[in-house]
């Protein structure tokens, strides 16, 4: 029993826990819920264990730790197969320490249904956390549609006025994504004779599992579908603003932080190594499609008059940097990229919890109806106000390292890739500042007396630990870094066998300027 | 007259289920008229225990298998396998049926007395070798479950379903001995293996029109019996009209033994003509997966979007007979063995909201179960995610075994076709789940009763069954994979 299979199962353990306890006492189930979260949490933290300790990171070989191998079914072999590295250990502790966090902010939010509503919570980290630890691809698929099950109730039964239409939505639009994924899956089995990814990469890597150009580019698009709905990349993006307005505060929160990044993480995992060729071939689409994503979903964002749908929008913008550094190739392109998707996750995690906040004030989320809450609540106000800047990409702050390493990355491709990526960062100034200035400046509306109040003790505490974390992330990257750069080497090194280098001479002087980039991070 | 025209002890040993089931149907009409009204549902009980007798009966058989009465029967793991899945579904129809008929104040021993003669009928279809087995296996299920769908006589509904399924019924099945009365003609023989030995070796040269013919002839029975496009239009209004129960015994038991035959005709007998006949089962089950799903996303009777849903499930289940190799035959038998299961637990729930005269059986009937009953609107969920096919339930690896069956057989298309479809059968299944859950409760659950024992345990039993089959399926799969094999 590795502490990465007690981290994983732990979830699943307390939603079952949490569903037998009795009904009428919320008070138990709440603290049920929260100390199992906190617990899980606290243990996760062992997982960084290999982080910080080379000695131990070197035992385990090839830079994958807590591996656990047994089979699971004997025909068709499907093995239980987990095991973490660099890439997957800092999702997996971003979805472990955000379920305690979503608990502390539903506290008195929830006020119906609650058992269930924890359950299910606590069923959304089993999930998330086996997405990203799973290493057999059927696993993968089981781990990735359990998530569905969990999130399509938290909206569609906590949610507000069109929950329903949003749920099913969400439902729909990542199930048909998936099942091509799943025969994508299948016919890869039937190929190789194995689901474990481990195996199929090193088989693809000797040469004994070939894939013709077409079945690549069939294979690539069919695991990329569903990844992409997942992100959402524009134009798949339409089931996202619904989701995130309809979803109560930690759904939102539990959604953007951490489901999304499901499926840039499949890209880099799956995508990226396994049909390098094919990725590579249909990059210039995505690219362009990633770009438009950072722009069209700035642009809609500026003209929103409800602040979760401004920061819906806000998300498929930041996602679009994401793809853009994926599809880089190169290993700013893609630091920044992975940097990026946790970086998303704890700032736009804390705004929609900051939104949450001023909901359960008012139950409004126009900005219209707000105006002058800084007088009221001060300290809303300036941790607001750290979080837009965060998410706007300040210096010394979280995103800014991220997004300066995509463009960077990009800017080695073409640098007008850049010029039009860039225009994102400063529209998103725009969209955010402008949203906090109506919000928080000015007047004060007048019905807001009475109802606001400042943060209390309880939320103070939840927002603590993502204010920590976009000052750490932003100021030193060297504890986050070097263990994504170093499993993306490993990725981006699998990503070129068997690709033909038709470009050389134009990108020939390009790795060494990286290099001297990457020693002077 | 062959020297050994009496069955020797080990013959009758093969065929002791069929032998224990025809002495307690029997058993039950002659103590049916003894009972007095409020105790038939000691006959129900009866049946249970003649059930579990044939079960064990099964197990006997299997111990003792091989061929019995000249190669009639053939108790092989195949046999083995479906006679444990009929009679396990005519049990757990008895089951759910206890309360349901009591509360329609119809109990009669007939009604238990039909389903085990039903169950003789599925029992003698999945162990038949030889044609005109198979026909009389047939027969015996069919005439029984046509009583049973019109079983309660007053209803104008039961009228309704039961004349229906009688008259095309009738007619399907007339179809089905044409052709093998065809097949008769142009090979010689009623036997399985020996149709297949004729059929490869060209002896005697049957005309290729003729053959072709006669298997689209028996294609019709079959196609009917399993609901397949263009044959499905019954199975709406049938499984609409009759009682709950009996609609959910319908869709698992007849069809499971229905696409037994279908497997052993076409793969055991019909094997050496596979690539004509495959091209027309593929047709067949894309039409019957579109037509069956995209029906169902405009049924505002649940009942009736359960008929379309299982017309669709069994477009995928024929998706794995047009593989014709024994991955498939192995993923049909755990997609019934899964998919019985879900059905028979989704009309129990069914029948235990609509109350007396089935009055709430629309969608929209179900709004608030996840309040006022929690328990059974769980155990509903998880027969709804189990249709839908999501991982961890049974349903998710039939599914996933059928296409990955499909697939070894570069059987592409068709498997995309049916995974889209499944994506969208996903839309009318958590309507359900959206109107239990996530609408205000109406009147229709108001001052529902609470889950009657017999119906708790086929619930408490499928769901959970459902659930080890998703996260365990080997136990049931290892046994299908051995037994798959149709071939001697």
């Amino acid at each position: 029993m590795t502490l990465l299979n007690l981290v994983l199962f732990l979830p699943l353990i307390g939603f079952l826990v949490v569903l037998l306890l009795p009904k009428n006492n919320p008070g138990l189930i709440k603290m049920v819920t929260l100390i199992a979260a906190i617990g899980i949490f606290v243990l996760s933290l062992g997982l960084t264990q290999p982080v910080f300790n080379p000695e131990v990171a070197g035992s385990a070989g090839k830079g994958v730790w807590f591996i656990t191998d047994v089979p699971w079914i004997q025909s068709p072999e499907i093995r239980y197969h987990v095991g973490l590295d660099g890439l997957s250990v800092w999702l997996v502790l971003l979805s472990t320490l955000l379920t305690p966090i979503s608990v502390l902010i539903s506290w008195n939010y929830i006020s119906n249904r609650q058992k269930e509503f924890y359950a299910f919570l606590l069923l959304l980290e089993f999930g998330l956390i086996g997405v990203f630890v799973a290493l057999d691809l059927f696993l993968f698929y089981v781990f990735w549609e359990v998530c569905l099950v969990p999130m399509y109730f938290l909206i569609g039964v906590w949610g507000h006025e069109r929950r329903i239409y949003a749920a099913v939505k969400f439902f729909l639009y990542t199930m048909a994504g998936s099942v091509l994924m799943l025969a994508a899956i299948i016919y890869l089995y039937n190929k190789g004779g194995t689901f474990d990814y481990v195996n199929l990469l090193d088989m693809m890597q000797r040469g004994r599992l070939t894939l013709s150009p077409t079945e690549q580019n069939w294979l690539f698009l069919a695991f990329f579908l569903a990844f992409a709905i997942k992100v959402p990349l524009f134009p798949l993006h339409t089931w996202l603003p619904d989701a995130h307005v309809e979803a109560p505060t930690a759904g939102s929160v539990m959604l953007a932080a951490v489901m999304l990044k499901m499926g840039t993480y499949g890209i880099v995992r799956f995508c990226l190594p396994m049909f390098p060729q094919a990725a590579r071939e249909n990059a210039w689409w995505i690219v362009i499609l990633a770009i438009i994503g950072i722009i069209y979903g700035a642009l809609v964002a500026l003209v929103q008059p409800n602040m979760k749908k401004l920061v819906a929008y806000s998300s498929v913008s930041h996602l679009g940097f994401v793809i853009l550094g994926i599809f880089s190739f190169n290993q700013p392109g893609l630091d920044g990229a992975v940097y990026q998707m946790l970086n998303h996750g704890i700032s736009t995690g804390a705004l929609f919890m900051l939104v949450g906040y001023l909901y359960e004030r008012t139950h409004t989320l126009e900005i219209k109806d707000y105006g002058g809450v800084s007088t009221v609540a001060p300290w809303l106000a300036t941790t607001f106000l750290i979080t837009t800047l965060a998410s706007i990409g300040l210096p010394t702050l979280n995103n800014f390292i991220g997004e300066f390493l995509v463009l960077q990355g990009s800017a080695y491709v073409n640098i007008w890739w850049t010029v039009f990526a860039a225009t994102g960062v400063i529209l998103s100034a725009g969209y955010m500042l402008w949203m906090y200035q109506r919000t928080f400046m000015g007047e004060t509306n007048a019905h807001l007396h009475g109802h606001m109040h400042d943060m209390n003790g309880r939320e103070a505490v939840a927002f603590l630990p993502l204010l920590v974390l976009m000052v750490w992330m932003g100021t030193y990257t060297q504890t986050f870094l070097p263990t994504i750069t170093a499993a993306n080497t490993r990725i981006l090194e699998q990503s070129k066998s068997g690709v033909e280098f038709r470009v050389n001479a134009q990108q020939g002087g390009i790795p060494a300027a990286a290099k001297e980039m990457g020693n002077a991070r | 007259m062959p020297d050994n025209f009496v069955p020797t002890a080990a013959e009758m040993l093969r065929f002791l289920p069929e032998l224990i089931l025809i002495v307690v149907g029997t058993l039950i009409m002659v103590l049916d008229p003894l009972t007095r009204h409020e105790d038939k549902n000691r006959l129900g009980i009866l049946a249970i225990l003649g059930l579990a007798g044939a079960a064990w009966g099964t197990f006997v058989a299997a111990q003792n298998g091989g061929p019995a009465f000249q190669g009639m029967l053939l108790v092989d793991g195949f046999a083995t396998f479906f006679r444990y899945l009929v009679i396990l579904v005519g049990a757990l129809t008895v089951m759910a049926s206890l309360s349901y008929l009591k509360r329609e104040n119809a109990e009669a021993g007939e009604y238990y007395a039909l389903t085990v003669f039903s169950v003789v009928g599925q029992c003698v279809m999945v162990t038949a070798n030889e044609l005109i087995m198979i026909f009389i296996g047939l027969e015996i299920s069919s005439i029984a479950t046509y009583i049973l769908a019109g079983y309660l006589r007053d209803d104008k509904r039961n009228n309704e379903s039961a004349l229906k399924y009688f008259l095309l019924g009738s007619f399907a099945t007339a179809f089905l001995l044409y052709g093998i009365a065809w097949i008769y003609g142009s090979t010689g023989t009623t036997n399985l293996a020996e149709i297949r030995r004729v059929l490869a070796s060209g002896e005697g040269a049957p005309s290729q029109a003729l053959l072709g013919l006669s298997a689209a002839l028996m294609f019709v029975g079959f196609a009917f019996k399993v609901s397949a496009v263009p044959f499905q239009s019954w199975a709406p209004d049938v499984y609409q009209g009759a009682p709950a129960p009996v609609s959910g015994f319908m869709s698992a038991g007849p069809k499971a033994a229905a696409f037994a035959i279908f497997l052993r005709v076409y793969l055991a007998a019909f094997e050496p003509i596979a690539a004509k006949w495959q091209a027309v089962v593929i047709v067949s089950a894309i039409a019957t997966m579109i037509v069956g799903n995209f029906a169902a996303l405009l049924q505002g009777n649940i009942k009736r979007m359960l008929a379309y849903s299982s017309i669709a499930h069994a477009g995928y289940v024929m998706v794995a007979i047009a593989a014709h190799n024994e991955i498939g035959t192995a993923a049909v038998m755990f997609y019934m063995a899964s998919y019985a299961l879900m059905n028979v637990g989704a009309f129990a729930v069914i029948a235990h909201v609509a109350r007396a005269g089935e009055k709430y059986v629309n969608t929209d009937d179900m709004a608030g179960l996840g309040v006022r009953q929690p328990v059974t609107a769980a155990l509903l969920t998880i027969f709804l995610l189990s249709l839908i096919g999501v991982p961890l339930t049974g349903g998710f690896f039939g599914k996933f075994y059928i296409f990955k069956a499909a697939l070894d057989a570069n059987l592409i298309w068709p498997t995309i076709i049916g995974l889209l479809n499944s994506a969208v059968a996903a839309y009318y299944y958590l309507r359900v789940i959206v109107v239990m859950y996530f609408r205000e409760p109406g009147e229709s659950t108001a001052d529902l009763p609470p889950l009657a024992p017999g119906v708790q345990a086929v619930l408490w039993g499928s769901a959970l069954a459902i659930l080890v089959l998703g996260i365990y399926p080997s136990v049931i799969l290892d046994f299908a994979g051995r037994s798959a094999n149709l071939v001697k």
